[in-house]
């Protein structure tokens, strides 16, 4: 029983951190909380079910499919909505623009599918298993892989790539990046484009997995995740995967040995708890002030 | 007085004013918090609702007076901003942020399941105390206060440490008091627009008082121009009427908001008004000639 709880909760948890990996790749190079990418994600979870349900694509196209379209619709978002503002305005001016957007992507989407929940077709057999004494079943296997494979693909790219030591060094400093000859416009288009992809994945997996998908999944998921970034250490990487699969554990074994209606109150009152005690989250780097 | 307004005035633009009253209230709490001291708080709702849910619980289980009702909403709400400001004094920005939408969830969760409170279905037959002329005075009296405060060496001291809290602290701001004294004031004001909102509504539900009223609120304090008092009514009129006037496009109304959102952004990156001051403004007008 626990660790068939242990199992859900990295489930949920590992879509958690799939999209706190698109706020905290952001955050750590232009400092702004992403207040859109929670729709990237819902349209991810419609884009895919578009896919499967009009052009009978299995799964993997599906997912494939998501991931390039929400790609260009983060780059599309960050061109008109965000770059205007960039370096001329104050951090919470872009917050309210991507506010904004927010707003603008789910209330369109209500108008495209109407504001109710539309299900998603049973696209993988409800194949159970046990690994001894755990019941496992064949879609939490695959959403597991995937997104293992997801982030350990992530990992290479920052680490190995051009690219990747481009993105580095613009959350390290980022004139000093733009003197160094490194396109910084081209970087943090990059980093939406890859974000938004990691969250239409996390989209696509969550809608199969819940069998339901709605115009404004969006703001929980995004506002849950955002807290996953945080309690990871906004910025960190690494902490995003450790505090999206944290999360999901924890708030899996609230409802399961507390009480399931207080849910949501269950995760944001260990993040509290957890950053009072460290305030730069689990894996964040404590900066010192200058002055 | 309100007697002759429901006689002259139609009904709908009276509503509007009440609302813009009660949204002015919440505003310049806010702008207490997140304009002035620039501790970003994206749960204002919270204290929102502890001041709704206190004040209607007073008045229909306990048949207290009305300002009497409002008063120890706006005072629970200012013991909790007193004790969500505590962890400010570690955590910053974002952090700070993540902790207040926190904050407000976990409130709104708790009045989901708060048997005095109606639990999800909501709290009706709260009596419609509130008037325009009731909201208006206070509303004139808390410009008039904010505006004293913000002229003040207490009020200075905010604005240093939004502009350089070492500094502030170097220049001998107990920025540790200050910063809880922001959010507690700030959260009295909350609770009191709450207040006034439960008593005009008839009826409240969690649902009121959810992370996109906490978004709203800060959009009008950010629009407008953080920190600036005619700014942040200005962003407030606006944001209340806009919803209102964009009923002509109907279904497409909130993708209109959100468009708004990011136009006057991109046009006006400091809002409106960004750091106006009363105070300046008088003093450009009755500025002497050298």
């Amino acid at each position: 029983m626990f660790l068939e709880q242990v199992l859900n909760g990295l489930t949920l948890g590992s879509t958690y951190a799939l999209i706190a990996l698109g706020y905290t790749m952001v955050y750590g190079i232009v400092q702004l909380i992403n207040f859109a990418h929670g729709e990237i994600y819902m349209f991810g979870a419609f884009i895919g079910l578009f896919l499967v349900t009009a052009l009978g694509l299995n799964i993997f196209a599906a997912l494939l499919g998501a991931m390039i379209f929400c790609m260009l619709l983060g780059m599309l978002v960050e061109r008109i909505a965000y770059r205007p503002l960039r370096g001329k305005s104050s951090r919470l001016s872009a917050l309210i623009s991507a506010i904004g957007v927010s707003i603008f992507l789910s209330t369109l989407m209500a108008l495209i599918r109407g504001p109710n929940t539309t299900r998603y077709p049973e696209m993988i057999a409800q194949n159970t298993f046990y690994l001894g004494s755990v019941e496992v079943s064949a879609l939490q296997i695959i959403i597991l892989v995937v997104s293992a494979l997801l982030m350990i693909g992530l990992q290479l790219l920052i680490q190995k790539t051009r690219i990747g030591k481009a993105m580095r060094a613009c959350s390290q400093d980022i004139d000093a990046s733009s003197l160094m000859g490194i396109n910084v416009n081209r970087v943090i288009s990059f980093t939406f484009a890859i974000g938004s992809a990691l969250a239409a994945a996390g989209g696509v997996m969550v809608g199969i997995y819940y069998n339901a998908v709605w115009p404004y999944m969006g703001t929980m998921a995004g506002l849950k995740a955002f807290a996953a970034a945080v309690l990871g250490g906004i910025g960190s990487v690494p902490g995003a995967m450790v505090g999206g699969l944290t999360l999901g554990i924890l708030e899996i074994m609230g409802v399961a040995y507390l009480s399931s209606s207080y849910k949501d109150a269950i995760a944001f009152a260990i993040l509290i708890l957890v950053l009072i005690i460290r305030p730069q989250g689990l894996m964040g780097q404590k900066i010192s002030k200058k002055v | 007085m309100d007697a002759f307004l429901t006689q002259y005035v139609d009904a709908y633009y009276l509503r509007i004013m009440v609302f813009i009253g009660i949204n002015i209230i919440l505003t310049l709490g806010l702008n207490l918090i997140t304009g002035v001291t620039g501790q970003l708080s994206m749960g204002h709702a919270g204290f929102m609702s502890l001041g709704a849910y206190t004040s209607a619980i007073l008045s229909v289980h306990y048949a207290v007076p009305f300002f009497v009702a409002l008063l120890a909403g706006a005072l629970v709400a200012a013991l909790f901003g007193f004790l969500l400001g505590i962890p400010t004094l570690r955590l910053e920005g974002d952090y700070l942020a993540v902790v207040t939408i926190g904050f407000a969830e976990i409130i709104r969760v708790f009045f989901l399941n708060f048997e005095p409170g109606g639990k999800a279905v909501g709290f009706s037959g709260i009596p419609q105390s509130t008037t325009f002329t009731g909201v208006w005075i206070v509303v004139i009296i808390v410009i008039y206060l904010n505006y004293k405060l913000l002229n003040s060496r207490a009020g200075r001291s905010l604005y240093a440490i939004r502009e350089n809290e070492i500094a502030a602290e170097a220049c001998g701001v107990n920025t540790t008091r200050m910063k809880v004294l922001a959010f507690t004031m700030g959260a009295f004001l909350g609770g009191l627009g709450g207040g006034f909102f439960a008593h005009y509504m008839y009826f409240i539900e969690p649902g009121n008082f959810g992370f996109m009223k906490s978004i709203e609120l800060l959009n009008m304090v950010v629009l407008g121009g953080m920190g600036s008092i005619p700014g942040v009514i200005l962003g407030t009129v606006i944001l209340t009427i806009a919803p209102e006037m964009l009923r002509i496009v109907q279904d497409y109304r909130m993708l209109f908001y959100g468009a708004l959102l990011v136009i006057l952004m991109i046009f006006r990156p400091n809002g409106l008004l960004g750091d106006v001051r009363i105070y300046d403004i008088k003093k450009r007008l009755f500025r002497k000639e050298v």
